[in-house]
């Protein structure tokens, strides 16, 4: 009866099925291949092969770091600190509205409000803050304000969608026993959401503000001021020593905030 | 006899003294004060671009397409393109310093190269390095084709290399215990526990690296953040709202497109 032929060997899909990948990775592979050859149309031959050189040039005239330039430094980090920081407040400000707003079991109506408010987060996290930055200085004029403003549209739509996900998961119990009370819809959100979303909240609120230190240190290249703006100045004079000091100072204000959000997250949750 | 309060609070949690806590308080406010302080807004100059604003605003009404489609379809491909073949490129990089990055299956000395590559390569900014490749590569996508599969290693070595320290054991020992040598054990025990996510994550970089390609641009590393900067620098805000309402479209697909196959996946 069985007589069928087994294989020596084991096999995790049957033909067809490594049929179908195999074709999927080939498409995948031609894909590539074809998107390379229109990406590198213009790529001029002599500038990749001279970069090596172009490379050791740069670095050679990178070190040293400029130590001296250290206390020109300090105020703009201090912008850099403030603008991340009151950016993030703003950021936090507006998108706290509108996670509830976003949120399933918490929004005044699912046909208007929710898609507005879902149409709004994508939108600010679909535009770096740089091009926010971008736009405001092209409207405010030069400054820490454009930054400021830049940076806390960019976190709406990061707080946002984290903060109305963290809503939608609340566990149904203590709503349910709030209402029971006879409690109005804001006494249900005060007493029974509210608490139970609050440590995710300040937990995203210090992650974003990590992440707003890394975006206001280069935010300056467009003209919203800080760390950016010296390395944009930098730059344009080919002063590269000064490059070196400013990114150093960059790394190590990433390095501290990334530690101090992590024992903070982590004292929280 | 003392009343009963007749509304409840709820005791603090971290900062249980009540000096720490007002200390706390008022050094955040002195602070504000100091940060408020150093924003000093330009009302005039405000005032003169109320008006810019309002014709930016008018620009995402009524985008205009057509006048400079040209350049907008020439930086959509820019980005497109380098937008795949630097996620590609970069899963061909992050795979090897992935599994060189995990503690269990790597030898110290490797698994110490791996994780200092990640650690640069997540410290620095994409802008940072694409103004380094800008300059030793010259404008144009490839420098930006260079600086995402750059900033791809990092992420997706990292979640690599955790991914395969969290890994079931017993199948690895399993699969060493038939004989199999060190590469046999990296594909029957290794490849089939991390390969679904990898791929899941392969599709979110996709995502992050065309927001990032959008942005690039701007230091000279092509794309379509070159064309919107230069639309920005003409004042010509109907193209400027045109570009970014395709941004927000692309992302939106992108976003959606990779949910949509991740959950096809698995």
């Amino acid at each position: 009866m069985t007589d069928a032929v087994y294989r020596d060997t084991w096999r995790r899909h049957t033909q067809r099925q490594g049929l179908t990948i195999w074709l999927a990775w080939l498409g995948l592979v031609a894909l590539t291949v074809w998107c390379w050859q229109i990406m590198t149309r213009d790529t001029i031959c002599f500038f990749v092969t001279d970069a090596p050189r172009q490379a050791a040039d740069i670095g050679s005239r990178m070190w040293p770091p400029r130590l001296s330039y250290l206390p020109e430094l300090l105020w703009p980090l201090w912008d850099t600190l403030n603008m991340a920081t009151l950016g993030t407040m703003l950021g936090v400000v507006l998108a706290v509205p509108v996670a509830f707003l976003a949120a399933r079991n918490t929004t005044p109506s699912t046909l208007m409000l929710r898609p507005a408010a879902l149409f709004l987060i994508v939108a600010s996290r679909s535009i770096n803050s740089l091009i926010w930055a971008l736009l405001l200085v092209a409207i405010m004029g030069p400054g820490l304000l454009a930054g400021v403003i830049a940076i806390g549209l960019r976190s709406v739509g990061f707080i946002g969608k984290l903060l109305y996900e963290a809503i939608e998961e609340v566990d149904r119990g203590p709503v349910e026993a709030v209402t029971a009370t006879g409690a109005g819809r804001a006494q249900v959100l005060d007493y029974a959401i509210v608490p139970q979303v609050l440590p995710a909240f300040w937990g995203i609120s210090v992650f974003r503000w990590d992440i707003n230190i890394r975006e206001s240190a280069i935010l300056g290249l467009v003209g919203a001021g800080g760390l950016g703006l010296k390395l944009q100045s930098s730059l344009n004079v080919l002063a590269w020593p000064q490059v070196t000091m400013i990114l150093l100072v960059i790394l190590a204000t990433v390095v501290v905030s990334e530690w101090i959000s992590a024992k903070v997250r982590k004292a929280i949750i | 006899m003392r009343p009963y309060p007749t509304t409840w609070k709820r005791p603090p949690q971290i900062f249980t003294h009540r000096g720490w806590r007002i200390g706390l308080q008022a050094g955040f406010a002195v602070w504000l004060v100091l940060a408020l302080a150093t924003l000093d807004p330009n009302w005039a100059r405000m005032v003169d671009g109320w008006e810019r604003g309002l014709r930016f605003i008018g620009g995402f009404l009524q985008p205009d397409f057509t006048s400079r489609w040209t350049d907008i379809s020439k930086g959509l491909v820019e980005s497109l393109t380098m937008t795949l073949t630097s996620t590609v490129a970069g899963f061909l990089l992050s795979v090897p310093i992935g599994i060189g990055a995990a503690r269990n299956i790597a030898p110290r000395a490797v698994y110490l190269i791996c994780r200092s590559i990640i650690a640069v390569s997540r410290a620095l900014q994409e802008i940072i390095i694409a103004i380094f490749f800008v300059a030793m590569f010259g404008f144009g996508p490839f420098a930006g084709f260079l600086t995402l599969s750059f900033a791809t290693i990092g992420f997706l070595s990292k979640l690599l290399a955790e991914d395969i320290e969290d890994i079931d054991e017993a199948q690895a020992e399993a699969i060493r215990a038939t004989g199999a040598s060190w590469l046999q054990m990296i594909n029957y025990a290794i490849q089939p526990q991390v390969m679904p996510r990898l791929i899941g994550l392969s599709l979110y970089r996709l995502d992050i690296n065309f927001r990032e390609s959008a942005v690039i641009g701007i230091v000279g590393a092509g794309g379509i953040g070159a064309t919107l900067n230069t639309a920005i620098d003409r004042y010509e805000y109907d193209s400027a709202g045109a570009i970014l309402l395709l941004i927000i479209a692309l992302v939106m697909v992108t976003e959606y497109g990779s949910s949509y196959i991740r959950k096809f996946l698995q």
